[in-house]
Order: C-alpha cells, then sequence, then structure tokens
C-alpha cells in the first residue's frame, strides 16, 4: 500500500537519526525522563488522551520486578491510517520510543500489538529489529548499559476492533477472547500476565524520542495548553487531499479543511466512528482534547451526503464490532441500528427515539468498555446536530 | 495447591483482584466508604456488592454469582461512584479508597431498567411456556423494576435450534441472556471447559468445541450448569410424560428408587427452607401419585459398600500379598456418573483404577429385574424401573449401552429432584402435608451409612465404619465417636486422611472365602483421600500423576458435583455454598438418629446374599448384575 504525508510538521515528520533518542535516554536516568515527560504534557495518542508520563510513572512505581511494555498498534478506528505510515516508513521512531519506554518504566519485555490486517509489514518490522538488536539498541546490555535489557516481540492480532481497548488487547494476547477487562485493577498494576503493563499508542511512541532530545519544555510549547504537540490526522471522505497530516493540536476544522482541499462540507466526523459529527456551524471549534479530541480519525462529508446513511453505517460497524459481553453494547447497539433504520424510512415516533437517545446516554454510562461508552456517540451527535435533516427523511422519499 | 491462576478463568475475571488482608484489623487493614450518604467501614479489597449486602442494601445481580469468579458483564449491579465519569460493576469493583457510592440515584435506576428492557427485547417466548416460570432470576428482575411492556420490542422469531442431542443437558438458546454463568461454572468451577462464547457482538451466542452438539463434546453432564443458569436457557432432559405414561398402564408395574440427596432439597421446591429432610412424606407423596413400589436407593449404596469395600480389600491383599504389580491402587469410587465421564475424557489411562463396583442406582436397576422380578414373581419386561436422582449426570447413566446385565435396560428412566417436584405438584400434593409412610419390601428402609452417600465424603465415611469393623472387629463407634467420620466430613475441596491399623480380627463370615487372615494389613495405615467438584478432582489427578502424596493413597472419594449428590445438577434451583451446607445437616442429622448405620449390618444386604447373590461379594453373580467396565474416551471425539 502507498503512504502519502501531505503535511510534514515540527515533531514526528521532522526528520530523525535511528538509534539517537535511545543514546540520549540512556546517559539520563529513568527518573529524568520521567521529569521531561511530565514537562511536555504528552497526552496517549489513541484518542482516550490520559497522560503519558502518569501511566509510566505508575508502571515504574511498581515492585514487581517483571514489567510489560506494550505498543497498540491494533489501528482499527475506521478512517485511522497514521499508524500505517509510522510503522512502515518511520518505525524507527515507534521502536526508538519503545526501548526508552522500557529504559523508563524498567520493563524487559516490549510487545508490538499488531492488528492482523497489517501482517504484511512483519518482515520489514523484524528486519529492523534485527538490525536494531545488531546495532545494540536492543537485546541484552543496549548500548553497554549493563542492567539495561529490552527486547522487543510482535504478535498479530485476528481483525476484532475491541482489541485496540487495552485491556481487551491483552487478553487477546494472553490467548482469551478479546474482551475488556473490568477496572480497577488497571494493566499499570495488573496486565499482561497479570503484571504491570504500561500500553501506549503507536504515535505516542514517536513523539518520546523527541521530546528526549529537545526537552519536554520544548514539546510543551507546540499546540495548547492541555494539547501539546502535534497530531497525525488521517482525513479521508469529501477532499481533494485525503492523506496523513501532521498538524499542530489546536488547529480548527475550518483550517483543516481548507488545507485539505474540502469543498461545500456538511458535517466532519471527529474520531472515527465512535467520535462525534459536526455540523458547519461548529466548524470554527478546534482539535484538542479539550475540544474535540480524535486519535487521528477525520471523515469528511459534503452536501450530497445523506447524513442518516453515514449514521446506519456507524451503528452497523458497532453492531458487529462489540465484543458481545456487555448488555448496553451488545443489544444497545442494535437498537440504535433499528432507529437509524426508522428514520430513514420515517416510520418512527418522538417519543421513541427519545427512548433511544436516554438509551444512548445510559450506554455511555453503564456498558463496560470504551466502546460501549462512545458507539452511541454518532447517533447523539447527528440526531442532534442534523435535526432537520434526519427526521424529514421517510417523508421526502 | 489452591493456586487460582494455573487455572484457564481469563485473568480479568479472577476472584480476589485485589487481596484482602490476612487481619483487617490491622493499619490499613480496612476502609472507611459512603453508601448512600451512611458511612460503613470494611476491609480493605471488599467489593462494593459485598459491602452494600453486609449493610442490608440491596444491588440487582444477573452474572454474579456466590459460587463463582465475577464477570461484571450484565451491568445491572451498576452504581455512581464519585468522581467517576462512567457507572462501576459493583460486584467487580473492589473498594481501595474512601469512595462515596450511591446505589439508587436516577441514572443508576435509569440504567438497570435499560439493561432488563435490552434483556427482554431480546428473549424469545413467554414465561408461562418456560420450564424456569416463577423461578427465574430475568422475571424476578423484570417484576422487581416494574417492567409491564417491552419498552425495546420482543423478539419475535427463534434464532437458534433446541440442542436436545445430550441425554441430561438440554440447551435453549433463545433463553440466554449471555451472563456466562455456565461458562464460569463449566471452566472455573469444574475445569471441565465445554462452554465458550463464540462469535462477536450481536452474533454472540454460548456454544460449544466448534459449535457441535453437546452430546458430541466432553461435556460430563453434571448439570451445574443448569444450576447456576439464571432463566430456562439450560435445563435437564424432561422425562415425566413418559412416566406418567408408565404410571397410567395398567400393564406396567412401575417402581422407584430415591437417592438420599432428592429427600434433603425437595422441600426447597415446595417453599421450605433448605435443610428440611423429607424422607418418609416423600414415600407417601410416589405412592400417591401412582408408583407401585418405592425403594431406597441407601439400600444400594449399601451394597455398594460392601461390593466396592471388598473389592478394595482384594486390590490390596493382591498388591500387598501377591505382590501383583498389575493391582491399580488408589482404587477411585465410581458412584458419581459425571466423575466417571470426566475421568474417561481427562485421565483416561486411569479408568482402571475405577471401583468395577456399579453405581447405587445401576446396582438397584440391575437387581430389580432380576431378584425382586423373581421374588415377587413379575415379568422383568413389565417392570419400569425409575429413580429419582440429584444428578443429571443420572439420566446418561442409565443410558449407557453396557448398563443392561439384568437383560433389560436396567434403569429406564432417570429424573431429577426438580422433575419429580414438579410431578408431585401436578397430581395435586402438597409434600409438606403428608403423613409419613415407609419403604417397601423386600428391601426396607436402609442404614444411614447409605444415606450419606449425598453429602461429599459421605461414601468414605460409610466404607470406613464397614471396613475398619471388618479388619479390627471394633465397633466403628468406638474408634470413631457417635461413629462420625470426621476427618472426611466438610466441604474443604479435598480432604486427607489416615487410619491407622494397630491390630486385626478374624475375618467376617461373608468374606472369609477371599481372604484367609488379616495378618498383613496389621500394623499399615490406610490413606484416604475425598475431593468434590471436578476442578478439585483434577488437582488430585494431577498430584497422582506426578507422583504426589494422592498416589500414595488406596482409596478416593471422588464427586463431580460441589458438596457431592446434595449439590448435584438436578437439585433444586438456587444453590450456594450456604444452602448446601444445611442439605448435608439434613442428611447428617438423619443418619444420626438412625438404629442402623453400618452396611454390612443392613438386614436386607445380609438377606440378599443369602437368598440371591449366594456367591457373595465380588462373586460370579453380582460380578455379571453389580459391576460393569469403563471407556477409555479421551478429549478427541469424532
Amino acid at each position: 500500500m502507498e503512504n502519502k504525508i501531505e503535511r510534514k510538521g515540527q515533531v514526528i515528520f521532522s526528520g530523525y537519526k535511528y538509534g539517537e533518542g535511545i543514546k540520549k535516554a540512556l546517559k539520563l536516568s529513568p527518573q529524568d525522563i520521567l521529569f521531561e515527560l511530565r514537562e511536555s504534557k504528552l497526552r496517549g495518542r489513541g484518542g482516550a488522551g490520559f497522560p503519558t508520563s502518569t501511566k509510566w510513572m505508575l508502571t515504574a512505581a511498581t515492585l514487581d520486578p517483571e514489567k510489560y511494555l506494550i505498543c497498540n498498534a491494533d489501528e482499527g478506528e475506521p478512517g485511522t491510517f497514521k499508524d500505517r505510515v509510522l510503522l512502515t516508513e518511520y518505525f524507527n521512531l515507534v521502536f526508538d520510543g519503545m526501548v526508552i519506554g522500557g529504559y523508563t518504566i524498567k520493563a524487559k519485555y516490549g510487545i508490538l500489538y499488531l492488528r492482523g490486517e497489517y501482517k504484511y509489514m512483519v518482515p520489514d518490522i523484524e528486519a529492523h529489529l534485527e538490525k536494531m538488536r545488531k546495532d545494540n539498541l536492543l537485546g541484552k546490555s543496549i548500548l553497554g548499559k549493563e542492567d539495561f535489557n529490552f527486547d522487543i516481540e510482535i504478535r498479530l492480532g485476528t481483525g476484532a476492533y475491541i482489541c485496540g481497548e487495552e485491556t481487551a488487547l491483552i487478553e487477546s494476547l494472553e490467548g482469551s477472547r478479546g474482551e475488556a477487562r473490568n477496572r480497577p485493577p488497571f494493566p499499570v498494576n495488573r496486565g499482561y500476565m497479570g503484571k504491570p503493563s504500561s500500553v501506549n499508542n503507536v504515535e505516542t511512541f514517536a513523539n518520546i524520542p523527541f521530546i528526549v532530545m529537545k526537552g519536554g519544555k520544548w514539546y510543551s510549547k507546540l499546540g495548547t495548553e492541555k494539547s501539546t504537540g502535534t497530531k497525525l490526522f488521517s482525513v479521508s471522505g469529501d477532499c481533494e487531499k485525503p492523506d496523513v497530516y501532521e498538524l499542530p493540536w489546536g488547529t480548527k476544522v475550518s483550517e483543516l479543511l481548507e488545507l485539505v482541499g474540502a469543498k461545500n462540507t456538511k458535517a466532519v466526523q471527529v474520531g472515527g466512528a465512535s467520535g462525534q459529527c459536526i455540523p458547519k456551524s461548529q466548524f470554527d471549534r478546534m482539535l484538542a482534547y479539550e475540544d474535540l479530541s480524535t486519535g487521528g480519525s477525520i471523515k469528511i462529508f459534503n452536501e450530497s451526503r445523506n447524513m442518516l446513511h453515514i449514521l446506519k453505517n456507524f451503528m452497523e460497524f458497532f453492531v458487529e464490532e462489540s465484543c458481545g459481553q456487555c448488555v448496553p453494547c451488545r443489544v444497545g447497539n442494535v437498537k440504535l441500528l433499528e432507529g437509524t433504520e426508522m428514520l430513514l424510512k420515517g416510520e418512527f415516533t418522538f417519543e421513541y427515539i427519545n427512548k433511544l437517545k436516554e438509551l444512548g446516554r445510559t450506554m455511555k454510562i453503564a456498558s463496560k468498555c470504551g466502546l460501549g461508552q462512545s458507539s452511541p456517540n454518532p447517533f447523539l451527535s447527528i440526531l442532534e446536530n442534523f435535526k432537520d435533516e434526519v427526521f424529514n427523511q421517510g417523508m421526502e422519499e | 495447591m489452591e493456586d487460582k491462576n494455573k487455572n484457564r478463568v481469563p485473568l480479568g475475571q479472577k476472584p480476589h483482584i485485589v487481596e484482602k488482608p490476612k487481619d483487617p484489623s490491622g493499619i490499613g487493614g480496612t476502609i472507611t466508604v459512603e453508601i448512600n450518604e451512611k458511612k460503613v467501614t470494611v476491609p480493605m479489597g471488599t467489593t462494593i456488592l459485598e459491602a452494600c449486602r453486609e449493610n442490608q442494601i440491596h444491588i440487582p445481580t444477573l452474572c454474579y454469582h456466590d459460587d463463582l469468579c465475577f464477570a461484571g458483564v450484565c451491568r445491572l449491579c451498576v452504581v455512581e461512584v464519585e468522581g467517576m465519569a462512567t457507572l462501576a460493576a459493583a460486584c467487580a469493583f473492589p473498594i481501595t479508597a474512601p469512595i462515596k457510592i450511591k446505589t439508587s440515584s436516577p441514572k443508576v435506576r435509569r440504567a438497570r431498567k435499560h439493561v432488563i428492557d435490552l434483556l427482554l427485547s431480546e428473549h424469545y417466548g413467554e414465561c408461562y411456556s418456560c420450564i424456569r416460570n416463577n423461578n427465574c432470576e430475568l422475571q424476578s428482575l423484570a417484576k422487581e423494576y416494574g417492567v409491564t411492556d417491552y419498552t425495546f420490542g420482543h423478539i419475535e422469531k427463534k434464532r437458534y435450534e433446541i440442542d436436545d442431542s445430550s441425554f441430561s443437558i438440554i440447551r435453549d438458546l433463545d433463553k440466554c441472556v449471555l451472563c456466562k454463568r455456565c461458562v464460569r461454572t463449566c471452566i472455573d468451577l469444574q475445569e471441565v471447559g465445554v462452554l465458550e462464547a463464540i462469535g462477536r457482538g450481536h452474533e454472540t451466542h454460548i456454544g460449544t468445541f466448534l459449535d457441535k452438539p453437546l452430546a458430541d463434546v466432553i461435556c460430563i453432564n453434571c448439570g451445574q450448569c443448569i444450576n447456576r443458569c439464571p432463566t430456562g436457557a439450560l435445563h435437564e432432559k424432561e422425562i415425566s410424560n413418559e412416566i406418567w405414561e408408565a404410571i397410567d398402564d395398567p400393564t406396567k408395574h412401575v417402581v422407584i428408587q430415591t437417592a438420599p440427596s432428592p429427600r434433603a432439597a425437595i422441600g426447597e421446591e415446595f417453599g421450605l427452607e433448605p435443610g428440611h429432610s423429607m424422607t418418609f412424606k416423600m414415600n407417601t407423596a410416589l405412592k400417591r401419585i401412582g408408583f407401585d413400589a418405592v425403594f431406597d436407593t441407601n439400600f444400594t449404596a449399601d451394597l455398594t459398600i460392601i461390593e466396592e469395600g471388598t473389592e478394595l480389600l482384594m486390590r490390596l491383599y493382591k498388591a500387598l500379598v501377591n505382590k501383583d504389580e498389575s493391582v491399580k491402587l488408589p482404587q477411585f469410587t465410581s458412584c458419581s456418573p459425571g466423575w466417571v465421564k470426566y475421568l474417561e475424557h481427562f485421565y483416561p489411562e486411569y479408568v482402571e483404577h475405577l471401583s468395577s463396583a456399579k453405581s447405587p442406582q445401576q446396582m438397584f436397576g440391575a437387581l430389580l429385574k432380576t431378584y425382586y422380578a423373581k421374588k415377587l414373581k413379575l415379568d422383568p419386561s413389565k417392570i419400569v424401573s425409575c429413580a429419582v436422582m440429584p444428578c443429571s449426570a443420572k439420566k446418561f447413566e442409565c443410558n449407557r449401552p453396557e448398563m443392561n446385565d439384568s437383560g433389560y435396560q436396567d434403569v429406564d428412566y432417570g429424573l431429577t429432584t426438580r422433575e419429580l417436584a414438579k410431578m408431585i405438584k401436578e397430581a395435586g400434593i402438597h409434600l409438606p402435608e403428608m403423613p409419613d409412610s415407609h419403604f417397601d419390601n423386600p428391601f426396607g428402609d436402609a442404614s444411614g451409612a447409605g444415606l450419606i452417600f449425598g453429602a461429599t465424603g459421605g461414601v468414605m465415611e460409610a466404607a470406613i465404619r464397614s471396613v475398619i469393623e471388618f479388619i479390627t472387629g471394633d465397633k466403628a463407634e468406638e474408634i470413631f465417636e457417635g461413629m462420625n467420620v470426621m476427618p472426611v466430613r466438610g466441604f474443604d475441596g479435598i480432604k486427607y486422611a489416615e487410619i491407622k491399623i494397630d491390630h486385626v480380627g478374624p475375618v467376617p463370615d461373608l468374606i472369609k472365602h477371599l481372604v484367609p487372615n488379616w495378618d498383613w494389613v496389621k500394623g499399615a495405615t490406610l490413606k484416604v483421600a475425598v475431593a468434590h467438584g471436578t476442578a478439585n478432582a483434577k488437582k488430585v489427578m494431577d498430584d497422582i500423576r506426578a507422583g504426589g502424596k494422592f498416589s500414595q493413597c488406596h482409596f478416593i472419594e471422588f464427586m463431580a458435583c460441589p458438596g457431592g449428590c446434595l449439590g448435584g445438577g438436578g437439585q433444586p434451583i438456587p444453590t450456594n455454598e450456604e444452602i448446601r451446607k444445611k442439605r448435608a445437616q439434613a442428611i447428617y442429622a438423619e443418619d444420626a438418629g438412625l438404629e442402623l448405620r453400618k452396611s454390612h449390618e443392613n438386614p436386607s444386604i445380609i438377606q440378599t446374599y443369602k437368598e440371591f447373590l449366594t456367591d457373595g461379594p465380588c462373586g460370579h453373580i453380582a460380578h455379571k448384575l453389580l459391576h460393569t467396565h469403563y471407556t477409555v474416551r479421551g478429549k478427541y471425539i469424532a
């Protein structure tokens, strides 16, 4: 598959010399790195935005000598393809980031959980890991540091969306069905094989070498106050240049639309299927954890699109991809899909649709994991933001 | 050995996710939380559900079960924890911080109602045509939350075919709520692992390996999944219609044997608290229903002790005196058909360790169509032999092809305690009001030794009471206070006991032709063990395989079900350890009140050997009718 990068920003695509970050990191103490990380205010790039320094600090603080560092490369959110770019062309960033992470949290083992569809990348990645081992950037006594042993293993998923959820990912790694666990305990205390584990996104790791090289302070000046650094956006849909863009956090939706050559835009789905769908009136909102949070997926829809068709597509996705263990998600999504179909046909009562909205709000708080907690988002946001369109459909047809 | 981490439960469902402190009174051992604005102090690591229950706050549950590790999947027990964006599942949330909990806020109540509404929308069928009508947890929840209509619709088409391939267990997935209690029962409680969720999202269903019919996988028919299913998705294969037909046929002589455990539990089906023994009331009810004769399975339990005990002594004699290395020791009990099938599947190389003695049910079956038929001058082909058992696996056992030594199928129908309760109700009888009546001749009332077969350790205790008298000539009550062999009683998963034989007596007449004297056991120590629940059986078997302590035992009692037969898969629902303990108390109390408490002193047994099994225990006649053989099954089934 061909990768296209339309915009290179100030961090990830700014250029990096292989191994540089590790060399610098090993001159620092793990505490120093955690300090820089905290200064940088880096937040998880998978979408949830949990402060990376906190996650690493919690894992580092556990007394268990056996810990795991897991890279979540189960990139499965519809409309996301930035990790593919990183893992095919920029894996030196990712794996250097992982080695630094292993050094910081004192883990001996790193695991790359790669989505099944990315199997074709394995030979290249293996070759790179082998090169790292040869160059003493991976394996025993890395760069001569005697007590630092760290190696990375690739494990493949088999195509379940739910396995991008960190605890389901861990279950899958252990050989069980991909189903989210109850929290607490959190993976930082009890993760893979019951051991403290830090699960981080591919892009999060890719940021690490730069923070180590240039310092947390430098990094924190990029982006906004609460969302520092840059973000890779996977832009798709109705635009001229649907590609990967590295932009600073805080970029306005309207700025992005201009950049990608989107015309007659009616709606933008921010954050993939589980994200929010915003109308034209909200295009001056910014892409940032504090406003429109996203793991990177930006889908653009122009005036020719039917919002209910879009919604139906999302709901079908969730009905199929729910792991099926908890009731609100397993059955709730079916009901929301049925509701969408009613709207499409124009055969509905407002009373019932309101009941479904209420159900959606319950799903957001009562589902077991992030999947069910966010799957009602498109239903709720499209019904709220595109009222005129969705409630008048069947009647026009 | 109690290493929970070694079994196959996904880590995310392990119990005690946060270890509770051994001594909560120490510093940091307890924590004070607020539940509904009331301060309560609980040991660190207590779940919200436990904390609420201890403080009389009711939280509805569905996937949670006292006997099982948690799942946290039904989301009914959700509560609000201050500061958390989402609701928390009370069953799976360990308290480790001074949190504030609300158990009945508007959000919580709405979420619970939504969960019930969603479940009902997919729950095929109507309550009045369901086997679990009036004993269904989903039905109770619907009532509790005032459901009066189907908010999100109601499924009108069946989605799954009923799996009735098994002799014992029927699976009706359209009634399944995917609580996964059966999955956890099978894999965690029983370590069998036949059931697992298959498919994803809306297609998720509970299935077997490759979705094969239950009869074609390594199910041991223990029925523990039935006991824990909250709805009618799992139930026994009912045969009461066939029995009614036989009763109504005047040409048929319909007899029924009753095992010890149903009588200790059937009262629960009639609204009594667990722990009421209904032995003699049940006899009257059975006669009124129309059975021609009612017998006590304890009679053949006594017979089992003689046959199995003799077999054990013969094995020991061959091993110790004849130095015969082909003798398989320890000898395993064979009365639990679930256990027998478990061994045949999971440890097939050990089937020769099983006692060749049939289970009491099957011994009775063989005697009824031979000895009894002859004595009463009945045509054995007209005898319909029924057995009320606490067990679903007994249905499988009586259908084993080798169980026809009488020339006919030895036992025609095995029915569960639950089915019998239904038959009694259908006949318009309220069991607790029945007068007492005794068991029918020629077998009469049996011994307390046979009775305690119903509880874990019971077979071992009964065997010890007899074997020890056989060997030492001393009275069992002189050796064990009140004749109670305490080391093998109780609900510990695995029990172990040693009995030193420091002196011997004369060989009793019954087995004189088999053993010349007891000199060879003088000074020996008899080592025995008891395991209940196949998860515990697995631990013992793995230890034997590794040449550990249990491989040195002489005799081991195994029961497939937790608690023994009284916790069997055919017993009244619900079940938990408290209920099982009360049933055990009922059984032991009845035993303590009996005159006759030793199998070999049962006059009907003595008479049977005199009149019919004339060449004695383990003799030719006994071998033909009362002993059997097993099948090496393994785990791979075509």
